[in-house]
């Protein structure tokens, strides 16, 4: 204010004297700008350049022309039809959907456990409580790669072997070289048993729309969970009986020194994802106390003043601001879940990281084509996770303002 | 028909108020917070309570629905005794409304959510007889217009009224007010005492903590001055300003009159 009342007469406002190039500040951030850009191609050109002589000089033809060669290497699990006739693009393929197998089936376990895990520490019931912390403490603090040895070596690998198996109900079993389970076999006339699913899915979801409108419309409440089970289980049942029962199952059996028929889940498989996703449930524990810790405790005050019970209080009040805080620290534990199971290759899982970036890259020598690969297929995975995550954060978000 | 019932249940506990306290101790560990508390209030009537912070006279009408446990003594609300038997805690919950001072609104749910959430869920109404109702009191509240906002929405004399609405919901036939003013600015104060003043003259049983002396004055049946776990006096306004009884209830409204 004083600097312009001091200034001596109106007229066209001369522009202070612009201070030396040196001392701009626009200038300074893109010099600075200029340099790094310089500094980082010239750290990528000398990679490249290096790399590329080295491979000349070893006589390495670059390339994906490995891709399409065939791969002469068994792997014990694929979901995909693959041989040691198939390419070493097949062999891609069938790690990459063995990653993925792990990492969903581990996320879905390791946030259940994990929920449960988390609340229960919050128990007012003391033992609930303290078995909850235990459970976080001890799994927390060993190392990962312990743990998948633990449950490897130390559980599975000491099972008794098949001829000692140990039975489970519906005529699974159990032994040292994995858990088998009955495959389903169906026969003529399960089309039918499936479309009465089918129909009972689409009804329990229709059942479902019609009782909320009618409680929002009279209060009345309709037992929506009996409904959805009968019809859901007992309608394609019906069908099912009336039929003739047209599903078999292919029990596994015993022949000479193996089990032949059926599912056979491997003891590796078995061992990462008990192993991968207690772990993770470990955090995902602290994260979910933490996230209802977060809640102020004038929330739980507020929701006890009107009534409603602490179940409710939890499943309406609590929980849903609880998530926005347990969001991102989850996205984070997805991500280290997916990534942690390339643990896989010290048990001897074919999972992507030991099939593509192990025994590829060992036979075909293509070292830069296949870490690319692999560093672009996680970062793939990853960032779509994330994405999802955001997503789903997005949603939730509490409107300020 | 409930009312008869509850009458009967009074005279079976042979008490004549709202809220009937005796002989209630509470401690915290070692420290005594309420100490020998003896306290009817009638039906209709409205009583503010005062004192020093520490004083525990939020620790009391937090006993009175259970947010807080007392150890010692008997609180008989509507002539249902609060003893650890949840079927009890529930009934009194739904009969007393509480206001907070920090206004506690659920911030994920808009206004109308909120005043519906608890009608809906314990008093399994319909969701547009709530609405009905919640519409009616956002109106008696005067914010209407802001019913489908989000509780980060509003000012905090807003968001106030806004949670006195949601006890109203439940139909309640006693409010606590737990300090309801002390977290506003001076400016949204008064809309605030407003509806608190419009409910009292509509015969609501009120218990409020505050430091509001006029709303006291003009309102309150009887004010309470607690001090150290006690009830130090309680007489009825005119009484209690112009001729305290007790040194500490000099001290103290000196404290806050003349400044």
């Amino acid at each position: 204010m004083t600097a312009t009342t001091n200034r001596p007469a109106p007229g066209p406002i001369t522009p202070p004297a612009k201070p030396n190039l040196l001392y701009r500040p626009e200038f300074r951030q893109a010099v600075y700008q200029v340099l790094l850009v310089v500094c980082l191609l010239f750290a990528f050109w000398t990679i490249a350049n290096n790399v590329a002589d080295n491979l000349a000089r070893q006589n390495i033809a670059s390339g994906f022309g490995f891709w399409n060669r065939t791969s002469g290497f068994d792997i014990s699990q694929s979901l995909i039809p693959y041989s040691n006739q198939s390419t070493y693009g097949q062999a891609f393929w069938a790690g990459l959907l063995n990653t993925l197998l792990v990492a969903v089936i581990g996320i879905v376990f390791a946030t259940v456990l994990g929920f449960l895990v988390g609340i229960g520490r919050l128990s007012s019931n003391w033992l609930i409580a303290r078995i909850c912390g235990a459970y976080v403490e001890l799994l927390r603090n060993v190392p990962l790669l312990l743990q998948l040895f633990f449950w490897y070596f130390a559980v599975l690998k000491n099972l008794p072997g098949p001829r000692q198996s140990i039975a489970l109900p519906f005529g699974a079993s159990l032994n040292v070289r994995g858990l088998y389970l009955p495959a389903p076999v169906p026969e003529p006339g399960f089309g039918a048993v499936l479309t009465a699913l089918g129909i009972g899915i689409v009804l329990s979801i229709a059942v479902a729309i019609w009782a909320r409108r009618r409680q929002r419309a009279t209060g009345e409440r309709f037992p929506v969970l009996w409904t959805t089970l009968a019809l859901v289980l007992l309608l394609p049942g019906a069908v099912y009986i009336a039929l003739g029962q047209p599903l078999s199952f292919q029990y596994p059996v015993l022949r000479g020194f193996n089990f032949q028929g059926g599912i056979a889940v491997l003891p590796e498989l078995m061992a990462l994802l008990v192993g991968l996703s207690t772990y993770t449930a470990s955090f995902i524990a602290e994260i979910v106390r933490a996230g209802i810790a977060g809640v102020p405790r004038g929330q739980r005050e507020a929701a006890n003043a009107l009534g409603l019970s602490s179940g409710l209080t939890m499943r309406l009040v609590i929980l849903p601001q609880a998530l926005r805080i347990i969001i991102p620290p989850l996205t984070s534990q997805y991500l280290n879940l997916t990534k942690n199971s390339s643990l896989a290759v010290a048990i001897g899982y074919p999972d992507f990281v030991s099939v593509f970036t192990g025994t590829v890259l060992n036979q075909t020598g293509q070292a830069v084509e296949v870490i690319l690969l692999t560093m672009l297929v996680f970062l793939t995975i990853s960032l779509i996770t994330s994405a999802f995550m955001n997503w789903f954060n997005k949603h939730i978000a509490l409107v300020e303002r | 028909m409930a009312d008869t019932s509850r009458q009967q249940l009074r005279r079976a506990h042979g008490a004549a108020g709202a809220i009937v306290l005796s002989g209630v101790h509470k401690w915290y560990g070692e420290f005594h917070v309420l100490r020998d508390i003896n306290l009817t209030v009638k039906d209709g009537e409205k009583i503010v309570i005062c004192g020093p912070s520490g004083s525990g006279k939020s620790t009391l009408i937090r006993c009175i629905n259970r947010l807080e446990e007392h150890q010692q003594g008997q609180i008989v609300v509507d002539g249902i005794e609060l003893t650890s038997d949840l079927r009890n805690i529930d009934k009194i919950r739904a009969e007393v409304g509480m206001v907070f001072q920090s206004f506690n609104l659920f911030p994920h749910l808009t206004v109308l959510d909120n005043l519906c959430l608890a009608p809906v869920w314990v008093k399994k109404k319909s969701r547009a007889e709530a609405e009905k109702t919640a519409r009616m009191y956002l109106e008696r509240v005067k914010i209407p217009e802001q019913a489908l906002k989000y509780p980060g929405q509003l000012s905090g004399g807003q968001q106030q009224r806004v949670a006195i609405a949601r006890a109203l919901c439940m139909n309640p036939n006693i409010m606590l007010f737990d300090e309801p003013t002390s977290a506003l600015d001076p400016e949204m104060i008064k809309e605030v005492l407003d509806v608190m003043i419009e409910l009292a003259n509509s015969g609501m049983t009120m218990m409020c903590v505050t430091h509001e002396m006029a709303f006291a004055r003009s309102v309150a049946d009887r004010v309470i001055f607690m001090d150290r776990g006690e009830i130090v006096e309680m007489a009825p306004p005119g009484e209690f300003f112009s001729n305290p009884k007790s040194d500490r209830t000099k001290h103290f409204l000196s404290q806050i009159l003349n400044h």
